[in-house]
């Protein structure tokens, strides 16, 4: 979107004068890559090299203090006799399926009250924030407690509607439930990703389909909805490369467990790497991980144009 | 939504807009009591009598102050040091990822140099990478390569080589400032440096601000890169520390693991206070969720 004219206008600009066309220029020339020069030299020794390495690792069998033996494709071919790889991947695709359009439903929910004049909107603001400012080592261990079978603030509102609460983190059955409920409480910034893009809509629009007699679920299904769909297909990527990268909650909350229902995929690799070093095939399970990253963001850019508006280009 | 003006509205039309306001405010309340239920009960956790059964239902307001729960926490694990180590690394990176960002960002938006177009794209095309695949060889590099493990090396030196994100936002707002202002100092003779530091840094503070704070927060509750170089205790940061409080001996008790997680919240909550401007900005720009 706007990363291309970001990238259009010094194109432009360099066309101008010529390159390296006189000493003031060249000059110029030096010192932009002297000031580029951190971030060059730390994206040859902090990516691009340890991007390589880990592409070369994951065929071999590594752990630190030996030399990698070299094993070919046998780390992806061991990944899909893996009953655990599997479990972990399943687990996090079912984490991601739930979590993040519910987080999104919640988000634009909350969005849209939050978008009414209210009194007291900016007391509202705040609180729907700021549990988003606390990191996953918090939540995780106040949780554990608000999820507590016996004695738990969850259970103890099921208790007042009649209803039996479940032994949510002992419970491999209840185990992801827990999670998908605990990351609604963190969608806070989301929300004002959303309020900011409920309150760019033309307000004209809205008197335009007020004059015409629709509805106000008329006018959010066919204005609001399509005017921000640009937002919500960039919180859908984001979010989803987030919860594929779920760890400090299910490592210090549950440790995996129950039986490995909150198994996730990072902590699965972590595992791998760090507790039993299997750096090599922990690699490998990092590349499939970048690749389903890849495949669903693709995915969803492609699909985009099918529901997501862009303003000015109408549709196709 | 806006009514039309210079019309009267029925009964019907008041009956309504009650109605619509009960559900909101209805809901607003029900939803802000359930989000800001899991703070008021840790808190009031926090300062329950230790030792003491568990109450039900549960307490959502203080009736009891144990402050020495607080105090407690300290005594039982290295609380000032765990702190101190936080507030080091903390400090380091946000240092270090002002400084460099600002820098490479100006070099983007402000120099023009063979390739600057092509280095952008892939500088942007880096944000795409996940963290877990650079993870491992990431390690190898600090601990086998470097030596330093069990230092805060591998913490706070990579903000200091340009983080990205931070780049891509500072860049897009330099390229906002008009040139009018370096083209006049650099008649004057000024160097690029100097441009730099007195014309676009002063005028970028509201951006600097924004990535302070972004930075601050990714830090301070950083955890798994903690836990991977720091094994030694003494080099904990907070985020490593509370956890170990949970996992210790007499550790399981309800009110000092909640006074260990406020104290641990408190920082990032007071920031937001103070700088709740720069933040909400920073989210709306960047759509960053902190």
């Amino acid at each position: 979107m706007h990363m291309a004219q970001a990238v259009a206008a010094p194109v432009a600009a360099s066309r101008k004068r010529g390159v390296f066309g006189s000493p003031l220029t060249r000059r110029e020339a030096i010192m932009g890559y002297l000031f580029i020069s951190p971030w060059l030299i730390g994206f040859v020794v902090f990516l691009a090299g340890p991007i390589i390495a880990s592409f070369v690792l994951s065929f071999t069998r590594y752990s630190p203090g030996r030399d990698p033996v070299w094993l070919g494709l046998s780390n992806y071919a061991r990944m899909f006799s893996d009953d655990l790889f599997y479990h972990s991947l399943r687990v996090t695709t079912i984490y991601t399926l739930f979590s993040v359009p519910l987080g999104l439903i919640t988000a634009l929910g909350l969005a849209v009250l939050l978008n009414q004049k209210v009194i007291g909107q900016r007391v509202f603001r705040t609180i729907f924030y700021l549990p988003s400012l606390i990191s996953g080592v918090a939540v995780a261990i106040v949780f554990a407690w608000i999820f507590n079978a016996r004695f738990g603030v969850v259970n103890y509102f099921l208790s007042l509607l009649g209803l039996p609460g479940p032994n949510w983190l002992g419970d491999p059955d209840w185990t992801m439930p827990a999670f998908i409920l605990m990351s609604l409480w963190g969608v806070g910034g989301t929300v004002v990703i959303f309020i900011a893009a409920l309150q760019g809509v033309p307000l004209e629009l809205y008197e335009a389909a007020q004059l015409d007699g629709a509805g106000s679920w008329k006018r959010f299904l066919h204005i609001t909805l399509p005017m921000i769909s640009p937002v919500i297909l960039f919180s859908l990527i984001t979010g989803i490369i987030g919860t594929f990268q779920t760890f400090a909650v299910s490592y210090i909350m549950t440790g995996g467990g129950p039986a490995n229902a909150s198994l996730f995929y990072l902590l699965y690799l972590y595992r791998n790497a760090f507790t039993w070093f299997e750096m090599g095939y922990a690699s490998a399970l990092a590349w499939f991980l970048f690749l389903i990253i890849l495949i669903c963001t693709a995915i969803l850019l492609r699909t985009s144009d099918l529901w997501v508006h862009y303003e000015g280009l109408g549709r196709k | 939504m806006a009514a039309i003006p210079f019309k009267r509205h029925s009964a019907q039309w008041y009956v309504r807009q009650i109605a619509r306001n009960v559900v909101v405010y209805g809901l607003l309340i029900g939803l802000g009591a359930i989000f800001i239920l899991p703070f008021l009960w840790s808190v009031t956790s926090s300062l329950r009598e230790t030792g003491a059964p568990l109450s039900f239902p549960p307490q959502f307001l203080p009736t009891q102050f144990n402050w020495g729960n607080y105090v407690r926490v300290f005594e039982m694990i290295p609380f000032a040091t765990f702190f101190r180590n936080s507030v080091i690394v903390t400090t380091l990176a946000v240092f270090g990822e002002l400084l460099s960002a600002s820098l490479v960002a100006f070099g983007f938006a402000r120099l023009r140099f063979p390739g600057r177009n092509l280095l952008f794209i892939v500088l942007l095309s880096t944000m795409m990478i996940p963290y877990p695949v650079t993870m491992i060889p990431s390690f190898i590099l600090w601990v086998r390569g470097l030596g330093m493990a069990n230092t805060f090396g591998p913490l706070v030196l990579p903000p200091f080589f340009g983080p990205a994100f931070s780049i891509f936002l500072l860049r897009q707002f330099f390229m906002t400032i008009n040139t009018e202002l370096d083209e006049a100092a650099k008649i004057d003779g000024a160097s690029e440096f100097r441009i730099y530091w007195q014309i676009i840094l002063p005028l970028a503070k509201p951006a600097l601000a924004t990535i302070a704070i972004f930075s601050f927060m990714a830090n301070w509750n950083d955890f798994l890169t903690p836990l991977i170089y720091l094994s030694d205790r003494n080099l904990y940061t907070l985020a490593l520390g509370i956890n170990f409080l949970r996992n210790m001996r007499g550790g399981g008790e309800l009110a000092l693991q909640m006074a260990g997680a406020v104290m641990f919240v408190a920082p990032c909550i007071i920031l937001y206070f103070l700088a709740q401007r720069f933040v909400i900005q920073g989210i709306v720009t960047t759509g960053l969720k902190g």
